[in-house]
Order: structure tokens, then sequence, then C-alpha cells
């Protein structure tokens, strides 16, 4: 299996990481090439850095060709813009989007886009350790 | 009409202060608090401090009853996301985004933008037209479909000759030719003269063959 993580930050370091253990063929994309170095020597995967919203990086970085795409940069916007173009230009089926705030990933998974929201569960945590049941949070008027 | 312009560079602002003499209703977004005190002096309450890919913004501004979201920022992905949550969450009819990057046009027309504005094609194709070379320069546009001008030149291919006689493409329809600043309406015997402005409409894909043909 093959897979494209864009953003080298903690999560998709550790996520490259865990998928090159598990036999994956792991690209890791980052706009800093210094970023790559949280990989450690034991990674096997290649690395490519570039903006990730550029589609000659996306497609020098083989995504034509991977499983699994999974976008995990700090910027929400943009994050959604790459996630649309992987999945709208370059047809890939399993992308999976770092989208913050809850109310955005709500209502990008109504359009069908698989968004992780770090926050939502950060909360769902802190309210089951206080012992308050949470609302489970949607977008939307 | 209600409009809501996200952006006050210099197409928000000049769009913002063209619409409100129009007699439109016009809130324009700027997040920059600096850029932002200093336009509300001049735009006083039609201009609004916060972030238009905020959901919280688009709600305090009451986007549910515009009838139009117009999003101008420097930055494609903020286009975008403004554009699709206006008409994802609060059903705003007619959404339109400033493409800086052509490569982004065909997607955010895909993604559910329905008009798409690309300043970067706009601004080669006036170049090319000052350097006489040989454009369409697109005007409007909806879904797959233009409508362009091309300027007419003694050595057109098209020049002196009956529209019905030129091979259009089957996708393309001459409209009009500005002529000596009068519009004529373009049928079948009218001829195409030199110095005409000829407006079209053509479909993408056979924009190429009618910019030959012309």
């Amino acid at each position: 299996m093959k897979a494209l993580i864009l953003g080298c930050g903690r999560v998709g370091s550790m996520l490259a990481k865990l998928l090159d253990e598990n036999k994956w063929e792991v690209t890791a994309v980052d706009a800093d090439p210094n970023a790559f170095v949280s990989l450690g020597d034991s990674f096997s995967g290649h690395q490519a850095s570039g903006r990730i919203s550029d589609e000659e990086v996306l497609r020098n970085a083989g995504i034509d060709s991977v499983d699994l795409v999974v976008v995990l940069t700090s910027d929400d916007i943009s994050n959604l813009l790459v996630a649309q173009i992987a999945r709208q230009k370059f047809g890939r089926e399993k992308v999976l989007v770092r989208v913050r705030d809850p109310i955005k990933a709500g209502a990008y998974r109504e359009l069908g886009l698989q968004t992780v929201c770090s926050s939502d569960i950060e909360l769902e945590m802190i309210l089951k350790e206080i012992g308050i049941k949470s609302k489970k949070s949607k977008g939307g008027e | 009409m209600y409009i809501i312009i996200v952006g006050a560079g210099k197409i928000g602002y000049n769009l913002t202060k063209a619409l409100i003499a129009e007699g439109h209703e016009i809130l324009l977004i700027e997040r920059d608090r600096n850029k932002y005190h200093l336009l509300a002096k001049e735009l006083g309450e039609a201009i609004f401090l916060g972030n238009g890919c905020e959901v919280e913004t688009l709600r305090s501004v009451g986007a549910s009853r515009a009838d139009m979201l117009i999003a101008v920022t420097g930055l494609d992905q903020e286009n975008l996301v403004t554009c699709q949550l206006a008409k994802l969450l609060f059903v705003v009819p007619k959404t339109l985004a400033l493409v800086n990057d052509p490569k982004n046009e065909d997607l955010f027309k895909s993604l559910g933008v329905d008009l798409t504005v690309n300043t970067t094609n706009l601004i080669s194709a006036l170049i090319g037209h000052k350097l006489n070379v040989h454009i369409l320069m697109p005007l409007l546009t909806f879904k797959n479909l233009e409508i362009v001008q091309a300027e007419i030149t003694d050595t057109s291919p098209a020049v002196n000759r009956q529209v019905k006689d030129l091979g259009l493409p089957v996708d393309s329809l001459l409209i009009a030719a500005i002529r000596e600043g009068d519009a004529v309406l373009l049928k079948g015997d009218s001829f195409i003269m030199p110095n005409d402005t000829i407006v079209a409409l053509t479909t993408r894909e056979k924009e190429n063959e009618l910019r030959k043909i012309l």
C-alpha cells in the first residue's frame, strides 16, 4: 500500500513512521525541509519539500498512484483545498484531512470529505474526565 | 440586493464602493485590524472586522439572508472555503470566487462555486491584446460556457466574411459585433468587419478552435 502524508509535523511524522514500519510505501511532504528530521534515521520512505497546494509538488510526490492521502498541516483552510484537489483532480478516494475547527469539520463531512477534528477529540476527553456528557458538535445554522 | 464581499484589498474595496453607489446593501469583511480601521473611516458600517472563513463571522453578518457572496482575498484556499461554507451552511444563492492560480479555476467550479474570476488569465489576455497577440478575452464564465471578446483586425482570418461561412464550431455562437461604438447583433448573413469587437459564446473546449477561426 502507498500513502502520501502532507504535512510532516508531530502527527504527520509519527503516522509516516508507523506506516513505514508496517511496510507501507510512504512519501512525506512538507514546505519546510527541516521537518523531515523528525522522521528519524530508520525511516525508509520518501520525502519531498514543497508547497502542498501546488499540483506539481503533489504529482512529483506520486499522488497519482497512492492508496491513501492524509492532509495534516496546521492550516485548516489549506488542508481543505488540498484534500479537495486530491479527490477532485487526482481522483483519490481515501483522503483524510485534519480540520481543527469542529464546525468546518462537520460541514465538510456533509460534503463527503473524511475530516479528522482534534478539537472534538480533546474536548471529548476533557468532558469525560470531569464527568459531563458532550453533545456531538455539529455545524450549520 | 444584499451582497457580502470578503477581502478589502483593491478589488474588494473598489467593488464595495461601486455596488453601494448602485444602491445595493453591501457588507465588506476584512480580517486585518489596521486595514479595517483605515477603511472604516470612509465606509462606516459597510465594513466588518472578521475572518470570512469563520462560520461565526458569516453568521454575524447575516449570511443566510445574503443574495450573493463575493470572495476576493489574495488566497485561493480562503476564497474557496468561504464560498463553500456560504453555500453549504447559509444557502447563499450565488457565490463568486476570485481565482489567483489559473489551475484552480475548473476545480472551484466543480466544487460548487457558481462564478469564478481568474485575474491572471484576464490580465494576460489584456496584455496580449495590447501587444496585438490574437487572443480571446474571457468576459464571463458559467460552468463550462464562456462569453469571450475578440478584436478583429485587417489580418484576422474572419475579416470581411459572412458568419455562416466561417465554419464555427457547433458549440460556439457569435452574439454581436461592437462597431463604431454601436452593438450590432450578428446573424448568418452578417459580415465581420475590420476593427469589430466580437462578443461570442463558446464552450471552454471549443475556445481554441474559435480563436483560430476569428
